[in-house]
């Protein structure tokens, strides 16, 4: 997306487009011609699986808005007639309610990778800040989707997450009512969240071009954590990543065929198949998987302030990871002190995301706060501190040396020679 | 080049400030309407009162009803409850408000059936306090509906309420 374009148009219509709109030259340099680094492995696949699933759900979603009425009193049995009535309104619902939950499966991947090679480090911090604003904007997205089947989780869902806001000092009541559009959950709630949900996925897809655009600028990280210096080191997108990405899409697919077809609800909830009622609370509420260790963080803090504060600086804090990591080495493979942190964050996110599913109790309270404790440690203390005392291993000459091994001279040689070479990245 | 003088402040610079006074008039006065459209409606605010018949409400009974979209507790309660309420020493309670001052009639409590944490409904005779407790985060209010243990800050609120009658209570 940067950079002249080496695109020779081939026939005289390209070149009669290309002469007034040099699109094709763009999509050349950005998907075809464009360097990676070539130690790529396969956690670099998925964004690319991330930009099929939002065209996925932009597609089902706005086939299934053919059928859905977001009208309080029809809304629940507008999915039923979707679920039994529409050809086919089974599948696109499935495929569009899992299609959310792989979504956060693939950006969760996504985003630990970056944690783990260090890929929000300097020169790509504005690239680490638009993914940031992309997860919010799906997680927005998400919770707008789940309220309208109008079930019991869609509306007490609707209920606790909008009444976060309520703790924000003087005017929290005001926000909650103006969020509502009334003085609880109610149809003006369902009208304004359907219309949301049907935007925000394109204002993401307009994130997504920023993303990309800010990616190409300083190319992909890689696992190795240095840039590419010469041509040895990288390789063009197409055929080489095409097919790569290309082949672990479609064991992405099957994986997700295998929740669509085989268990459509295991992630959803039988309480959501009851019709929202405003004046009956479940007894087990519980939100989305993709919230769970950020819900787990919100109760563990048992002041109602507080607990919203510590729920959003969990999301807000992982913004500011380019600055609190004070290690310039970027991959985990060079760090062996960080590697093992990385590691025991990992669990920790997945432990406060097992105890946001269990109600309130005993052990789970202490449990979740330590987990707490130990997530905002591990940002605050453990990650800027590391950076300062960690003796980190040699780093490889160049990417080639690191995958060729020291046994290739040529390579070396090579890559040596080429470091005062300027690269050729688009 | 020839330079050009111009009178300092000129009409360049009036046309560049009224046009950038205008227009942020402008841009408010546009932004207003957009936000304020979020807010209940008037058919919404219409909905204000509504009226209840307390009459076969027996005692120990909580009956819920709706005004204004949100479930109101209407609480006939038994001399015990009543008597423990009283009893809650001001020390113990997070958000002190006596017994007397939460309720007009001593055996009627009335009360908004949401929970001040983050909205849930609490279920009736439940907790330790037998008075309300939140199945969401594990709120716990007493028989005066006050907040006793848990996450939520304030007690369960009162809504503005008059008897109309012995047995006919309008909210709202
Ligand atoms: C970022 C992309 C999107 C995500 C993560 C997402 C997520 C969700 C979720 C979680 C649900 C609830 C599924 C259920 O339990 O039934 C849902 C429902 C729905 N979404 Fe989306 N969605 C996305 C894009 C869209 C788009 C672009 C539209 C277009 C209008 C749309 C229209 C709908 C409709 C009509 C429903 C209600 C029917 C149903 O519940 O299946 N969605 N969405
Ligand atoms: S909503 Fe009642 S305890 Fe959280």
């Amino acid at each position: 997306m940067s950079g002249p374009s080496t695109y020779v148009p081939k026939s005289a219509a390209a070149r009669w487009l290309e002469t007034r709109l040099p699109i094709l030259g763009l999509v050349h340099s950005s998907f075809i011609a464009f360097p990676n680094p070539r130690n790529l492995n396969y956690f670099w696949t998925f964004g690319g699986i991330l930009a099929f699933m939002l065209v996925a759900q932009i597609a089902t979603g706005v086939t299934l808005a053919m059928h859905y009425t977001p009208e309080s009193t029809l809304a629940f049995s507008s999915v039923e007639h979707i679920m039994r009535d529409v050809n086919y309104g089974w599948l696109l619902r499935y495929v569009h309610a899992n299609g959310a939950s792989m979504f956060f499966i693939a950006v969760y991947i996504h985003i630990f990778r970056g944690i783990y090679y260090g890929s929000y480090k300097a020169p790509r911090e504005v690239l680490w800040l638009l993914g940031i604003v992309i997860y919010l904007l799906m997680m927005a997205t998400g919770f707008m989707g789940y309220v309208l089947p109008w079930g019991q989780m869609s509306g007490w869902g609707a209920t606790v997450i909008t009444s976060l806001f309520s703790a924000i000092p003087f005017v929290g009541n005001a926000v909650t009512q103006w969020l509502w559009g009334g003085f609880a959950v109610d149809n003006a709630t369902l009208n304004r969240f359907f219309s949301l949900h049907y935007l925000l996925p394109f204002m993401i897809a307009g994130v997504v071009v920023l993303h990309i655009w800010a990616l190409h600028v300083p190319g992909s990280n890689n696992p190795a954590g240095i840039e590419p210096k010469s041509s040895k080191d990288t390789l063009p997108f197409h055929p080489y990543f095409t097919v790569k990405d290309g082949f672990s899409l479609v064991c992405f697919l099957v994986f997700y065929a295998w929740f669509v077809f085989f268990i459509p609800n295991y992630l959803n909830h039988a309480d959501n198949y009851i019709e929202f009622n405003p004046l009956v609370t479940p007894a087990h509420i519980v939100p989305e998987w993709y919230y769970l260790p950020f819900y787990a963080i919100l109760r563990s803090i048992p002041d109602k302030l507080g607990g919203v504060i510590a729920m959003f600086s969990a999301i807000v804090l992982l913004a500011f990871l380019p600055w609190l990591d004070t290690s310039r080495i970027k991959s985990a493979n060079y760090r062996p002190l960080y590697r093992i942190a990385f590691w025991f964050f990992v669990l920790d996110a997945i432990l406060l995301g097992f105890i946001g599913s269990q109600p309130p109790e005993g052990g789970y309270v202490i449990a979740g706060q330590l987990l707490t404790a130990y997530y905002f440690i591990h940002l605050l203390v453990i990650v800027p501190l590391l950076g300062l005392f960690e003796t980190p291993r040699p780093l490889p000459a160049s990417i080639a040396d690191a995958v060729l091994g020291h046994g290739h001279g040529s390579a070396a040689a090579m890559s040596a020679r080429a470091t005062s070479a300027p690269n050729t990245r688009g | 080049m020839a330079e050009i003088i111009l009178d300092d402040p000129n009409r360049r610079d009036f046309l560049y400030i009224a046009t950038g006074a205008v227009g942020a008039v402008l841009v408010g006065g546009a932004v207003w309407p957009l936000i304020n459209q979020m807010e209940p409606d008037a058919s919404t605010l219409a909905q204000a009162t509504t009226e209840v018949d307390i009459g076969g409400i027996a005692e120990g009974q909580i009956v819920t009803i709706k005004w204004q979209g949100k479930p109101v507790f209407v609480r006939h309660r038994t001399a015990k409850e009543i008597a423990d309420a009283r009893a809650a020493p001001m020390s113990a309670l997070k958000d002190p408000a006596t017994d007397e001052s939460r309720a007009q009639k001593p055996e009627w409590l009335i009360v908004v059936g949401i929970c001040t944490h983050l909205g849930c409904v609490p279920l009736g005779h439940q907790g330790p306090f037998e008075g309300w407790f939140c199945p969401c985060h594990g709120s716990v209010y007493d028989t005066a509906g006050r907040i006793r243990q848990g996450p939520a800050p304030k007690n369960l609120v009162l809504p503005p309420y008059k008897y109309v009658s012995d047995t006919k209570v309008q909210i709202g």
